[in-house]
């Protein structure tokens, strides 16, 4: 019992991180049709944004780690703008297959930018202690205040972008872009403007769920987006992709039941497929996922 | 109020619209007719700026249109009803209707465009939290109308609006869109196949030919035209 439930606050930590990704995979589908695979590179960023920041603060604070996050998710709402404006607008309009080729590029590009080593180089660096850290023991369950800052930082935002998704005109738009752009234009939104708040807004989430990741996982390097960044997509497509809350249960579903295998004797070594065996599994049972629905259409 | 001056509009190699230059004066229903395929909805899709115009110039209210983006347009009194209403379909009637009056700010008008919409369609008030997917084919017309209506157009463009309806509710629609032009001033362009109807209720009308205007004048003259009768009034 013991070993379960610690199993299940590690599982929901990573989880939670997943979520974090999944979501800007979701949010973007939902307004553009399409997978962006640079995202798993706005999320390196992120923490590649996290590493640069933290070792210029003093460590072991609560506000040198929020700092470090507010950069790290603004850096990366910039990034996933400055992306949107010169590389998919232009290509807004044509062939799915070509927008989704290039996003595979412009994450190739990313990576090998940072590996660079005027930029970063390809040696991982020990990701600093932004955040003050203290273990827990609940009952025999073993929590270390990083896991207990992703949980909470993770909530936060998620209940923070349901509040933004359904409760402010920006929502509203992204929502109507969403359901039809064309009738979204039809009364008053300025679908370009949607599209790119949707971009901020999915990355400066990515570039939260970096500095999380790496507070816990504490190497950053250039393709440290690689496996996390699939797996948050299978995580989205596990939800149902274009479901907000569906990236979030799917993210926390992958999450734990990876942690659950990784802890067990016989299977930790499938870990990793485990999570693509769920992808081909729900594209063969129920590829709406979870909470994705067909849209109803009348003509 | 509206005036398209040699409007060209063209998909690829296509040219779908070529050269129409029509006037719609303030207060005025007029109709573009024409068939399938004539460039009827491109040419309200350029004027909506949905689609790119090639040449020409459309002005409104003396202020150039080509080359706005959509939501400039809308902001700009231009409501436009789709063809195939496009309505939110996952959104309740509720939902739509706000949706329409995205860019008022003032919650006291549109509490009274709200009121205004249900006392032309009373059916869309029954059917407030009702899943607009799940509204009947009129029934979407009205809200798509009503959708448009929330913004507070000065001017509206309705692409087919009988299209798909039994007969009976497209007099129903027709009335209301008479009646939206006499009480509240708003000036209309109306796209329609059923020229005979459109005919009826509009003062000028427009007959597109492959993307061409191959003729105009005042529709009570049009009525009786024997090119006409031969051609879309069924002899």
């Amino acid at each position: 019992m013991q070993e379960f439930l610690q199993q299940l606050v590690n599982g929901l930590s990573l989880g939670a991180i997943y979520a974090l990704i999944a979501l800007g995979y979701t949010m973007v589908y939902g307004v553009l049709r399409f997978i962006n695979f640079a995202h798993s590179e706005v999320f390196m960023v992120g923490a590649m944004t996290g590493w640069a920041v933290g070792r210029q603060l003093p460590q072991g604070t609560w506000w040198g780690g929020l700092v470090v996050l507010g950069a790290a998710m603004l850096v990366c709402a910039l990034l996933g703008m400055t992306i949107e404006r010169l590389v998919y607008r232009p290509l807004r309009g044509t062939a799915t297959l070509n927008v989704l080729i290039t996003a595979i590029g412009v994450s190739l590009l990313l990576q090998s930018v940072f590996q660079h080593p005027r930029v970063f180089g390809a040696t991982p660096q020990l990701f600093p202690p932004v955040f003050p850290e203290r273990n827990f023991a609940l009952g025999g369950v073993a929590l270390s205040s990083n896991q207990l800052v992703v949980i909470v930082v993770a909530a936060l935002l998620m209940v923070g972008l349901e509040l933004v998704v359904h409760r402010t005109r920006l929502g509203m738009a992204m929502r109507a872009v969403a359901l039809n752009p064309q009738a979204a234009q039809l009364v008053g939104v300025n679908i370009n403007a949607v599209i790119a708040l949707t971009f901020a807004l999915g990355s400066a989430l990515a570039g939260a769920g970096g500095v999380l990741y790496a507070l816990n996982y504490p190497t950053v390097e250039p393709l440290m987006g690689v496996m996390p960044g699939l797996k948050a997509f299978v995580a989205a497509v596990l939800g149902g992709i274009g479901s907000i809350p569906g990236a979030a249960l799917g993210g926390l579903i992958l999450g734990t039941v990876e942690t659950f295998v990784g802890g067990s004797a016989w299977l930790s070594t499938y870990k990793d497929a485990i999570a693509f065996a769920v992808l081909i599994l729900i594209l063969l049972c129920r590829p709406t996922g979870l909470l994705g629905r067909v849209a109803p259409e009348k003509v | 109020m509206l005036t398209v001056t040699n409007l060209t509009v063209g998909y690829g190699a296509i040219t779908a619209v070529d050269g129409v230059s029509l006037a719609v004066p303030a207060g005025a229903i007029v109709t573009l007719i024409g068939g399938n395929g004539a460039g009827k909805t491109t040419t309200l899709r350029a004027l909506s700026g949905l689609l790119r115009a090639r040449g020409g110039s459309a002005t409104f209210d003396g202020a150039e249109l080509t080359g706005l983006a959509p939501h400039e347009i809308v902001a700009r009194g231009l409501g436009h009803v789709p063809e195939g209403r496009m309505i939110f379909a996952n959104l309740t009637v509720d939902e739509n209707l706000r949706m329409g009056a995205y860019l008022v700010r003032d919650a006291a008008q549109v509490a009274a465009t709200r009121e205004r919409v249900f006392g032309l369609f009373p059916r869309l008030r029954e059917r407030l939290r009702q899943s607009a997917g799940t509204l009947s084919g009129g029934e979407q017309q009205m809200l798509a109308i009503g959708r448009a209506l929330m913004g507070g157009p000065k001017f509206l463009m309705l692409d087919e609006p009988s299209l798909g309806l039994a007969p009976q509710l497209v007099g129903a629609i027709f009335e209301q869109i008479v009646a939206i032009n006499r009480s509240q001033g708003l000036t209309i362009l109306l796209v329609e196949q059923n020229a005979r109807l459109a005919l009826e209720v509009s003062s000028y009308a427009y007959v597109l030919e492959s993307g061409r205007i191959v003729m105009a004048g005042p529709s009570t003259e049009l009525r009786n035209d024997p090119r006409l009768k031969s051609a879309y009034l069924g002899g």
